[in-house]
């Protein structure tokens, strides 16, 4: 059990470090585009990581309910394709009303 | 389409949604496994042709390939996230972003929207619009190396040109 504490801390810990790191991201970047960039991408294995951390727990603790573990494995699966899709759904709504891209050398908007 | 193909996406779509039926409810008494087969076997006739479209070729073998291309994808999608997190992290933010355009040979659209999500989670890059009849994508990078990557490369687009059959 000692094992599948620390194999779920860790990847507890790695998922909250990545979507801090996105928020980060998301305060730091200088314009729109590069801001969705950090997001699209650390939310979405950041979420990932914590639901399969949570998947871990849940089947080395209470095995006797096999059905919530693959509940929340879907949940990862409509994560990973929802994720990238509406970033691009964002990303194609500014480029479409024409937000300019920031280029190096600019300031930061 | 023809009478068979009609019958083969009615029967797969089915099976799909009385799959996700029974495990989503959890309750597996025969009122709630007979209602919701009911209601299964009702949708899947009206609308089987939003999941099986018309007539696709080898669907098991790219099914088997998909299956070999979606663990690189993801190891893809590890690297995205260290890469991103160095640029946030690091104080000068090597960030030089640049927008890029390539056409592929892919025009179907599951193929289409595979690829775009693939460039969306891969490093550095985010699909912005893509061109069905010419196949082509409008892609903007946070850097120079995930833009030749897309450009020079083009790993991926040979990969998911590979898995769907479309070189």
């Amino acid at each position: 059990m000692v094992i599948v504490n620390v194999i779920v801390t860790a990847l507890l810990g790695a998922g909250v470090f990545l979507t801090v790191v996105g928020s980060v991201g998301l305060l730091r970047f200088p314009d729109f585009y590069t801001r969705l960039h950090a997001t699209g991408k650390c939310d979405t294995l950041g979420g990932g990581l914590v639901i399969l951390s949570v998947i871990i727990y849940h089947f080395f603790m209470y095995p006797e309910t096999l059905l919530v573990p693959a509940k929340l494995a879907f949940l990862i699966f409509f994560i990973f394709i929802a994720n990238p899709t509406a970033t691009h759904a964002i990303m194609k709504a500014a480029y479409k009303i024409g937000v300019e891209p920031w280029r190096l050398g600019e300031k930061r908007r | 389409m023809s009478l068979k193909e009609k019958w083969f996406g009615i029967l797969l779509t089915f099976f799909i949604m009385a799959a996700f039926w029974i495990l989503l409810s959890g309750i597996f008494d025969a009122f709630h496994l007979i209602s919701g087969l009911i209601c299964c076997a009702i949708v899947s006739i009206i609308s089987h042709g939003l999941l099986v479209k018309g007539k696709s070729e080898k669907r098991i073998l790219k099914s088997l390939r998909l299956l070999i291309y979606i663990p690189w994808e993801l190891w893809q999608i590890v690297l995205a996230n260290i890469d991103v997190a160095y640029r946030v992290l690091h104080p000068k933010m090597p960030i030089d972003p640049l927008i890029i355009e390539f056409e592929t040979t892919l025009r179907g659209e599951f193929s289409l929207a595979t690829l775009a999500n693939s460039i969306t989670l891969t490093p550095g890059t985010i699909t912005i619009m893509v061109e069905p009849e010419r196949g082509k994508f409008w892609v903007h990078a946070i850097a120079k190396e995930p833009a030749d990557a897309l450009l020079v490369d083009q790993t991926m687009q040979r990969k998911v040109a590979y898995v769907f059959m479309e070189t």
